[in-house]
């Protein structure tokens, strides 16, 4: 298996990036981290005839921002994975990178590439969904800031437009009552997720629901976010086994995932309310405790 | 569509400065194997998940399938042929040896990089943490035991880390 031919521009900033874009017309793909990419190349199920390589704009730090973290897109899954502060303020989203394919996979694949990619079986577009998190998109024209919700719109599909690049994402950090959850059933432990799930629970002083969010992966054409009617049920409630089984159950029952050689629908929608009730469980435990701690 | 051009490319591969001109599409595989004569780093999937052709980039760990030779440009490598010097196993090719970690041995070159890298960052390593850092590296022999143990081996002799 050898990639067709493409030509191929180096760009040193977003800016320099989204006019290569524009040049280039929309048979030009960016190359960040390159693990969905090439081997969408040298399967030859992807041709496109000029790859714009953002790689030299290079990766700034980790920014702590109060209520959000700041990652630059070229963060790759390997520093998400060990940063101290993602570990501390955000560790749902540390731990779904560690999740994240293999060692080499995490190495150089990066958090932009993965938003711009869309796989629905990915574990940081779920995580993003689950938080609310936000990326900024940058065109010829400037930048835009769009909610990952509406970034990601069905397989390998985004609201992006030909001649703009994934440039920052912002992750909301977790309060010290929040407990968080990311639990995911995979064939292999460097495989996609067959259903995967990212919960945030955060208790009242009482120790009933104050708020809830809910994601799930590989279970619809997208990371797919729990309704809040549904995790209503959950609010000024305490967070018993009955009521978590109950709202998980009613959340898979919502699904109509399909079937593929990894599994059936009807298991995937079993595996969503067994593995949404096992997160939801976790959560609130590790917010009773404070238990914000890294993995 | 493009017409494609090579380009310059140097990077050093265990310590020694090389060039070579490339096409855009071609993987750092193809050229360190059919250009460069470094037949150690092993073609598998093509698609980054069977960690025979692991090399180190900068001292991490990536698949040389999946990395277009132009990325490399200015990068320094490290194969399993790096791991030895001047004809002396590296220690944790001694242990692999001692512990019959290696079968067909298509496999042990990813094996040994990977490994080599984690002990760079943690020299004593759970075997939890062996298991789960080589998941990514497949042995069709299906000698993992072996390897898992040739790896806390050479990380229990304490020497992991210092060269």
């Amino acid at each position: 298996m050898v990639a067709a031919p493409f030509g191929y521009e180096c760009v040193s900033s977003f800016e320099e990036a989204a006019q290569a874009l524009q040049r280039r017309g929309e048979d030009a793909k960016v190359i960040a981290g390159g693990q969905s990419l090439v081997p969408m190349l040298n399967l030859r199920l992807a041709r496109p005839a000029w790859l714009v390589d953002i790689n030299p704009v290079g990766a700034g730090p980790i920014e702590d921002h109060g209520g959000y973290l700041r990652l630059p897109a070229l963060t790759r899954h390997r520093a998400i994975e060990e940063s101290d502060v993602v570990r501390r303020r955000c560790p749902i989203l540390a731990e779904a990178a560690a999740r994240v394919g293999n060692v080499r996979t995490r190495t150089r694949g990066t958090i932009g590439g993965s938003l711009a990619h869309a796989d629905p079986a990915a574990e940081l577009p779920c995580v993003a969904v689950a938080l609310g998190a936000e990326v900024t998109a940058r065109g010829p024209d400037g930048a835009r800031d769009v909610a990952a919700g509406d970034l990601l719109v069905s397989y390998l599909t985004t609201t992006l437009e030909p001649d703009e690049v994934v440039a920052e994402v912002r992750v909301p950090t977790l309060g010290p009552r929040s407990g968080w959850s990311f639990l995911e059933m995979s064939r292999r432990s460097s495989d996609w997720m067959v259903v995967g799930v990212a919960a945030v629970v955060e208790l009242d002083d009482d120790g009933t629901v104050a708020a809830g969010s809910v994601a799930f992966g590989g279970v619809a054409e997208r990371p797919w976010p729990v309704p809040a009617e549904v995790l209503a049920d959950l609010l000024g409630a305490a967070p018993e086994e009955a009521l978590l089984q109950r709202v998980a159950e009613r959340a898979a029952a919502m699904l109509h995932p399909d079937d593929d050689v990894h599994a059936s629908g009807q298991y995937r929608r079993r595996l969503a309310a067994v593995l949404g009730r096992r997160a939801l469980a976790e959560a609130a435990a590790r917010a009773r405790g404070h238990g914000g701690s890294a993995p | 569509m493009s017409s494609p051009t090579r380009l310059p490319v140097t990077f050093t591969v265990n310590g020694e400065q090389r060039e070579a001109w490339v096409f855009p599409h071609d993987s750092l595989l193809d050229v360190l194997r059919d250009v460069l004569g470094h037949h150690e780093v092993r073609y598998g999937c093509g698609e980054g998940v069977c960690g025979t052709c692991t090399v180190l980039l900068d001292g991490e760990p990536v698949s040389a399938c999946l990395l277009l030779a132009v990325q490399a440009d200015g990068h320094s490598l490290l194969t399993v042929r790096g791991l030895s010097s001047g004809g002396e196993l590296h220690p944790l090719q001694a242990s692999f040896l001692r512990n019959g970690a290696a079968q067909c041995g298509f496999c042990t070159p990813g094996m040994l990089l990977t490994a080599w890298a984690l002990l760079q960052r943690d020299p004593r390593p759970s075997r939890e943490r062996i298991r789960r850092e080589l998941v990514g590296n497949l042995c069709r022999c299906t000698g993992y035991t072996k390897i898992l143990d040739a790896v806390e081996e050479h990380a229990a002799e304490g020497i992991g880390g210092h060269d």
